[in-house]
């Protein structure tokens, strides 16, 4: 029995649960390397030190390659509409405040067709764990550019290239208000699984981005990310506390740029070490996280992943329940005793 | 002086004015103190989308009409016997629907040159001589009520705002309504302001007192208490109706209520109304948009609960594709559309009933759900309770086809009991069910081809359900050409299959040769014209579908035994086109979409040339 804090309502039990009773006796039908082997594998083994039981956790989903995770857990699961999963969510954990709901989405999913339900279940801070597999691509419907694509991305339905830019899908959750975001990567399972803990044990919307590999349409989008050559000069791991530095010895920092907003990335040697941003994901003001989302460059360096914001505020479950509990309060007689007072209230009068 | 009392059987009054004048207020205290006495009502609210509209003009005109009598009655009133106009704009839209020799009580006070001009008046026509014809009651209601309050602390804006309660007193002496409910409601509705509940009070006792002095008015009214079945009643609209009878289901089936809505008219005080009603476990969520409200319903009820949504046609359109859903996922889900006229916008606040063919056939795929229609006001309590009642046994998606007509309209309501209400309790599956200890999510109840509800939470029947065509049993992911034709087929056997109560033929002489066969809110009019009729020596039969999908299993023997059959509905002929096509009929479509409801005289003088050419 591993550390076990999880936000939903029950405390958590020893179980003797594995990876194994996580696993479903569907056959796992994505493309053969696609990154969504790693992710279900790692959430497969990760699950089991929550100590939630099986039957109190769901895995809601909409519609896409990612979508189809829900399949392959054995748990309670919805594999809904595309983009609406965030709704149908909603619904369940506001009114069953017991369960541990997971949804999971996709680029096209969670921020084109259903970009409306993502942020408004954030603002809500909505007791779920949002997770968003980004592949950059419309993988199930063989290959258009989705709303993470680069501008100028040349697929099927862009022959010339995509006109319209992209989001970015960390500034987006933190500007809807979101409580919690972070970001990580498909085949980093350490890194996935710490950061999918900490979304676990946050009460309120916990929003992951997951940089995911289809490679079948957008084979090595974030290969620069992942190349043992490459990756400590690309990637800023984010850790709570500690000053923000990257590159193989530490060459590269995060910096604010003096009189100016945002931050920046400098060589370590040129500043002083008390210039050196000492990463704090609970300042109450989500600039600071946004600057951190902005720093990546076209070509994706300087990409922080990590928990980039995680900080307290009232969820939306808890305070729809708290309303419910205090007019239940009131009922004092039997529901249908009561039920017979409701409808005889106002102006009656009787007829003999 | 002395004034002579006159007795009458019946009234239709219109109150009208600009959409600040209070006008639904006033007609709403007049109801109530009219349902005091013991009269059968009925009562129309029409009134303009936008909230004020450019003042005096005739898009801004709201009016409210009550009819009540002494015996039992079925409509609102084709014809006002009496209109209170606080303006040019609320006298020239409504005088041509007045009855000739009509009363018209004026608000002189308006009929200036400039509002007479925005309305198109060349002449005043209180001195022109073009109403003639009725009898006119010219009474400075503003002027009057400011004079009235002249020693209260309240601004000249707040004691001209009380001239409505000036006219509802001279209403209620001129009716001899009892006012004690309405001096009641004034103190509890301005609590917070005393001194406007106390100018307000002093506007209506003035306009009683003006009424039982000028000698303008020589009589004074009465309408004997109607003869109803005994009880005790209460005036309700059918949007109150409705959610208290969404209450009541989740009372009686002893589950949380979750409904979804989003701000849409003429449904929004459903979502108002449940708001209340917390402690009954009622959690409301008003969401972020159409699709989203009907997805927090559904999750809810996948958690559970009785899940709700309710909207107006244009959110039923973007809702279609999650019902589909729904109805892949078979779980209970109870719809509500308040229609109003389309397409697109509009006419928001006005009465259509042109979302049948919608509710039907509005989904991809074959998608079936069951459909039910409340036909008055009161009626929306129970069929809110038959809805839930389809949506728990069949687990199903349910679509209400309420309108703005009876959303907005009241009657007198017969409390239920409590305890006479159905028994709507489900069971949750809580065991395996398959032969080999598994849990087969799509093992079909034989009698009811239901599914389990195994809701989240029990232990041993985790299962992955979802839009994808699923295996018969398993419930697994399925392609399969069998499977799917199976599937297609058992989902519509198993809407087919609800059980519904027969429809009820009213024919009380049984020598009728036409059936007039109706749906919904027509039910008050064309009963209305079909009494009529009777009484006229011409024998008529009604009866009026409240199941329509299914439809009632004697409904096709019923159609065969009349030589004619006559659907009037407020669209182009949604309901004939399925009866037609499902029972071979050839019945006659009576249709009209003018965003008000059917006349009882248009009925009639239309089923009068069938009867007779039968």
């Amino acid at each position: 029995m591993h550390e076990a804090k999880n936000s939903a309502g029950a405390a958590p039990v020893a179980l003797k649960l594995t990876a194994k009773d996580f696993k479903s006796d569907q056959e796992v039908r994505w493309c053969p390397g696609c990154g969504d082997y790693a992710i279900l594998a790692a959430m497969q083994s990760f699950l089991p030190e929550l100590g939630i039981p099986r039957e109190r956790t769901v895995f809601v989903s909409g519609i896409g390659c990612s979508s189809r995770f829900p399949y392959y857990l054995n748990t309670y699961g919805m594999h809904s509409i595309h983009g609406r999963a965030p709704a149908i969510a909603t619904g369940l954990s506001v009114s069953r405040p017991d369960l541990s709901v997971w949804v999971v989405t996709g680029d096209g999913d969670a921020l084109s067709i259903g970009g409306n339900h993502l942020i408004h279940s954030l603002r809500r801070n909505v007791n779920l764990k949002i997770l968003l597999f980004n592949n950059k691509i419309y993988g199930l419907t063989k290959g258009q550019y989705s709303p993470t694509s680069e501008l100028g991305k040349v697929t099927k339905s862009t022959p010339v290239g995509s006109a319209d830019s992209p989001f970015n899908p960390i500034s987006l959750a933190l500007g809807a208000e979101a409580t919690f975001v972070a970001r990580t990567i498909d085949s980093d399972r350490k890194h996935l699984q710490s950061v999918l803990r900490q979304a676990a044990e946050h009460k309120g919307s916990a929003f992951v981005e997951i940089y995911q590999n289809c490679n079948i349409f957008n084979d090595g989008a974030f290969e620069v990310l992942k190349d043992p050559s490459t990756r400590d000069e690309y990637v800023i791991r984010l850790q709570h506390g500690q000053p923000i530095t990257f590159g193989k010895d530490g060459e590269w920092c995060v910096t604010h740029p003096p009189g100016a907003f945002g931050l920046e990335v400098r060589r370590t040697a040129e500043v002083s070490a008390d210039e050196v941003v000492v990463h704090d994901a609970t300042v109450a003001e989500p600039a600071y996280a946004f600057a951190l989302s902005r720093l990546p460059e076209g070509d994706l360096r300087n990409t922080p992943i990590g928990v980039f914001r995680a900080v307290d505020r009232p969820n939306y479950d808890d305070l729809v329940r708290s309303q419910l509990d205090e007019a239940k309060a009131k009922l004092v007689g039997e529901p249908e005793a009561e039920l017979s007072n409701l409808l005889n209230s106002g102006d009656t009068w009787a007829i003999l | 002086m002395t004034k002579q009392v006159r007795q009458l059987d019946r009234v239709v009054i219109r109150f009208a004015g600009d959409s600040g004048d209070g006008m639904q207020l006033t007609g709403d205290r007049f109801t109530s103190e009219t349902a005091q006495l013991g009269n059968d009502i009925s009562t129309l609210p029409n009134f303009p989308a936008e909230i004020r509209a450019p003042a005096g003009t005739l898009p801004g005109v709201s009016s409210f009409q009550v009819h009540f009598a002494d015996f039992d009655i079925l409509t609102p009133g084709d014809t006002p016997d009496v209109l209170v106009a606080m303006n040019p704009a609320a006298l020239k839209a409504n005088l041509g629907d007045l009855r000739p020799g009509a009363d018209i009580i004026v608000n002189t006070d308006e009929f200036t040159k400039r509002n007479l001009a925005k309305v198109g008046y060349a002449d005043d026509p209180l001195e022109d001589g073009s109403l003639d014809g009725y009898a006119l009651h010219p009474v400075a209601l503003t002027s009057m009520t400011v004079r009235a309050l002249e020693n209260f602390e309240i601004s000249k804006k707040d004691a001209e705002r009380a001239k409505n309660m000036f006219a509802l007193g001279l209403l209620s002496w001129m009716y001899s309504r009892p006012s004690e409910s309405t001096l009641r409601f004034l103190e509890r509705k301005f609590a917070a302001r005393p001194e406007v509940a106390a100018a307000n009070v002093a506007a209506f006792k003035a306009g009683f007192n003006f009424g039982e002095t000028t000698e303008d008015f020589v009589v004074r009214y009465e309408v004997k208490p109607a003869k109803m079945p005994a009880g005790e009643y209460r005036n309700i609209t059918g949007n109150t109706a409705l959610a208290l009878g969404v209450v009541a289901a989740g009372v009686r089936a002893k589950l949380p209520v979750l409904l979804g809505a989003y701000p849409i008219t003429p449904a929004s005080d459903i979502l108002h109304e449940l708001s209340k009603h917390k402690k009954f476990g009622v959690t409301t969520v008003q969401a972020e948009d159409e699709i989203a409200a009907i997805g927090v319903a559904l999750g809810a009820s996948y958690g559970g609960a009785l899940g709700v949504t309710s909207t107006s046609g244009p959110g039923v359109a973007l809702k279609s594709e999650t019902i589909s859903l729904a109805v892949a996922l078979e779980l209970p889900l109870l719809i509500i559309d308040v229609q109003r006229a389309g397409p697109s916008t509009g006419m928001p606040t006005k009465t259509e009933q042109a979302d049948l063919a919608m509710a039907l056939h509005g989904r991809h795929g074959e998608a079936p759900v069951a459909i039910i229609a409340p036909r008055s006001p009161a009626d929306c309590f129970d069929a809110a309770l038959e809805a839930a009642r389809i949506a728990l046994t069949y687990r199903t998606p349910v679509i209400l086809l309420s309108d703005g007509y009876i959303a907005n309209g009241s009657e007198p309501w017969r409390l239920p009991a409590v305890a006479e209400l159905p028994d709507l309790r489900v069971e949750f599956a809580s065991e395996p069910n398959g032969p080999e200890g598994q849990f087969l999510p799509y093992l079909r109840d034989p009698a009811t081809l239901a599914r389990p509800w195994a809701v989240p939470g029990t232990p041993g029947l985790e299962h992955r359900i979802g839009g994808l065509e699923k295996a018969d049993k398993t419930g697994d992911i399925s392609y399969d050409p069998a499977n799917h034709d199976f599937m297609v087929r058992t989902r519509a056997a198993r809407i087919e299959g609800i059980e519904v109560p027969d429809v009820e033929v009213d024919d009380p002489d049984g020598d009728a040769r036409v059936l007039v066969l109706g749906w919904g809110s027509t039910y008050g009019p064309i009963g209305a014209a079909c009494r009529s009729l009777r009484q006229r020596g011409l024998p008529v039969a009604q009866a009026h579908l409240r199941h329509l999908n299914p439809m009632p299993r004697n409904l096709g023997a019923v159609l065969k035994a009349y030589d004619r059959v006559v659907i009037p509905e407020m669209n182009l002929g949604q309901l004939a086109g399925v009866i037609r096509s499902k029972y071979l009929i050839d019945a006659i479509a009576y249709n009209q979409v003018r965003g008000l409801p059917f006349t009882a005289a248009e009925l009639e003088s239309m089923l009068e040339e069938v009867v007779k050419n039968a």
